[in-house]
């Protein structure tokens, strides 16, 4: 137990010293979070805009006002004319113009239809469809409103309050896939690179020579980062709910049971990453590439796996983070409880017993030499 | 208690289809130092890999203190220090960390053994807050030492401990082995340099995997029966050129600033090689007789297998 203690201490120096190390455990998290909460949001402010009114009637200029006073968008110029709006949006001094029909008052309240063209920059185009369907939802709310009762008809079937809502679930959900991301990160890249330096340095020689056996390496390695991911898991959450207002609708202490068995998950990744690797280089590019691209982009935390074409549907099914997602936005946002949840669980608890195996049976307590990958390397007990 | 330390019969090891060890059989009484001479890619690291249960040997057999290096590898690994060729600290831990470190894993504290490595801790000592990776390449190899003992293995392995070290560190590095041996220590060394064979008990000429010769320095500089002639002028280059045509020359290799020439058996006589060379036009040779080095003995051997002693 001293030797496993000893083992640890030194790990830990080796985390704290090493400002790279440093960096990603505890300045990612936060700049992640940061990055999706603020950067990547598809909320809109202060958006320029233009208007050309062909009417300018009372009613025009209530849209206008409305609109103006909405903290997502700015009135930047008045156009006199047609031939003003390509040159205005082509220049990238607004991002909408607002044409206003001529007679706009009058076809409203005589045949409670009148139209209004909402033109967008669509050289970015999930900005644009925001942007329209910001404006459509005002212009719609007030035109709900304004209405006579006796004409019915000006009542639009479409809800614009309903984009709205959808966007602000995606805002909701950065916080589940940033979490899988950063724990799949440390957990998995950061202890499969910590493993490889010991081959990569020659330490490994001397540690398979001492009486510490395999399993003592390997947890010793492991330990710290367990500690560290959860520490980071639970800041992930704080942070969630102190910055962005996130509240964890259901048990909080389920939710960091299921962040555990999920970096737990990582871990044996990580390992069997080490063990099929001789090198930190090698080792980095397969935890990028087959772990955090696909937890960013297979996972369903980005784009949502219905969508995806069926073959990377199937994928997807491999995908721990995707198991994880689905477990912290049940728990989080809907305050699902485990009876809702086992099923997932289940899944990852099977996938960590099955990389660890893995990862058991190719551990080799003795060294292998880059000559002989095979045969006579394999682990041969007595 | 079992009177031999190592005891190798016929191992052989090969990675894909390169012969790493080749039938090598040799043994190390206990208390002695046994240095495995040869250059660069002859099997050493193979062969020490092996003894320390780090690696399985092909085919043959290896017993380390009385114990198999295959069935017990586990009881073994507690008895022997290994120190590999490569530098096997932690560069980024102090080199009291490293110490304390390689001690608690080995289940024993610095202080306990102390007495061990105090003649060679006292040198780093001065340095003992400084990061391992920071030391010269001398301070390394020495703290690596320490590692390596401080559990009191009984017997250490230590592979090119001196490689990439300067002359003075070889040198107290070697005061120290000898002093380990003398506690009693058991210490099987491999080494490039020729220098340092002398100071073992026992010493084995290895090249591509085969041992050519085991015996004590002093056999193997004696069983070597053929006339040496050390020559030295000021025209070294074309001195050599010249000395490969002498029609009794065995073999000519420059060795610092003599050049070493091995005559046939009856040529030894510095007179026949000396009025040879004047006339070649060489104004004012040196020829002296000479007294034939591990070197000169492992060279012979390499270059000509068959005359194995």
């Amino acid at each position: 137990m001293k030797r496993f203690g000893g083992f640890i201490i030194k790990e830990f120096l080796h985390i704290f010293r090493d400002k790279r190390t440093l960096l990603i455990l505890f300045g990612m998290p936060v700049a992640q979070m940061m990055l999706f909460g603020y950067v990547i949001t598809n909320e809109i402010r202060e958006v320029r805009f233009a208007v050309l009114d062909h009417s300018h009637d009372q009613n025009t200029r209530d849209i206008v006002d409305r609109i103006t006073a909405s903290s997502y968008f700015r009135l930047e110029t008045v156009l006199s004319s047609d031939e003003e709006i390509a040159g205005c949006l082509r220049e990238g001094k607004v991002k909408m113009v607002l044409v206003f029909d001529r007679d706009f008052a009058s076809n409203m309240e005589r045949e409670g239809k009148a139209s209004v063209h909402v033109i967008t920059d669509a050289s970015e185009a999930n900005t644009a469809s925001i942007i329209y369907s910001y404006a459509a939802g005002i212009i719609q709310d007030y035109s709900r409103k304004s209405a006579a009762p006796a004409s019915p008809s000006s009542q639009l079937t479409i809800s614009p309050r309903m984009m709205y809502n959808e966007n602000l679930e995606g805002v909701y959900m950065f916080v589940p896939g940033t979490m899988a991301m950063i724990l799949m990160l440390i957990s998995a890249l950061l202890t499969s690179i910590s493993i490889v330096r010991e081959k990569e340095q020659g330490t490994m020689e001397v540690l398979l020579v001492s009486p510490l056996k395999p399993v003592q390496i390997i947890l010793g390695k492991v330990t710290p980062y367990v500690v560290l991911s959860l520490i980071n898991a639970v800041s992930i959450i704080a942070l969630g709910y102190f910055v962005f207002g996130l509240p964890v609708a259901g048990s909080l202490l389920l939710l960091i049971a299921e962040c555990m068995l999920f970096i737990m998950t990582a871990l044996s990744l990580g390992i069997l990453i080490s063990t099929a690797t001789s090198s930190q280089q090698t080792a980095m590019m397969i935890s990028m590439l087959a772990l955090l691209l696909p937890t960013i982009l297979l996972s369903g935390f980005i784009y949502p796996i219905e969508n995806m074409p069926q073959f990377l549907q199937w994928l997807s099914v491999i995908m721990p983070p995707k198991y994880f997602i689905i477990i912290v936005k049940n728990v989080m946002l809907k305050g699902t409880g485990l009876e809702y949840v086992w099923k997932e669980t289940l899944i990852l608890a099977g996938m960590t017993l099955f990389f660890l195996g893995l990862s058991a049976r190719k551990f080799k307590v003795r060294i292998d030499v880059k000559t002989g990958r095979k045969g006579p390397f394999k682990r041969k007990e007595p | 208690m079992e009177d031999r330390a190592v005891i190798v019969q016929s191992l052989s090891k090969t990675f894909d289809k390169v012969r790493a060890l080749h039938e090598v059989s040799f043994e190390v009484s206990r208390g002695e130092i046994f240095g495995m001479i040869g250059p660069d890619g002859a099997g050493k690291t193979t062969l020490f890999r092996i003894l320390s249960t780090l690696m399985l040997p092909g085919s043959g057999q290896a017993e380390v203190l009385g114990t198999d290096v295959v069935k017990n590898y586990r009881k073994l690994r507690k008895r022997i220090g290994y120190m590999p060729g490569r530098f096997s600290l932690y560069p980024d831990l102090t080199v009291r960390e490293n110490l304390e470190f390689y001690a608690t894993i080995f289940g024993t504290t610095p202080a306990e053994n102390y007495h061990l490595i105090r003649d060679i801790y006292i040198q780093i000592e001065p340095f003992s807050k400084r990061r391992a990776g920071a030391l010269s390449g001398g301070m390394k190899q020495k703290l690596a030492l320490c590692c390596a003992l401080i559990h009191k293995p009984d017997l250490l392995i230590l592979d090119e401990p001196t490689t990439g070290v300067d002359a003075v560190s070889r040198k107290e590095f070697w005061e120290m082995l000898l002093k380990l041996k003398q506690g009693g220590m058991s210490i099987l060394v491999s080494t490039p340099y020729m220098d340092e064979a002398a100071q073992c008990d026992n010493i084995a000429l290895i090249q591509e995997g085969r041992i050519l010769v085991t015996a004590a320095p002093h056999e193997v500089t004696a069983s070597f029966s053929l006339p040496l002639l050390g020559v030295r002028s000021n025209a070294p280059w074309l001195l050599l050129n010249d000395l490969r045509q002498w029609p009794y020359a065995e073999s000519v290799q420059p060795f610092g600033e003599f050049i070493h020439v091995i005559a046939q058996p009856g040529h030894g006589e510095p007179q026949a090689l000396l009025s040879f060379l004047k006339e070649k036009g060489h104004p004012d040779p040196e020829v002296r007789v000479l007294q034939a080095g591990i070197e000169d003995c492992f060279m012979h051997l390499m270059g000509a297998p068959s005359h194995a002693i």
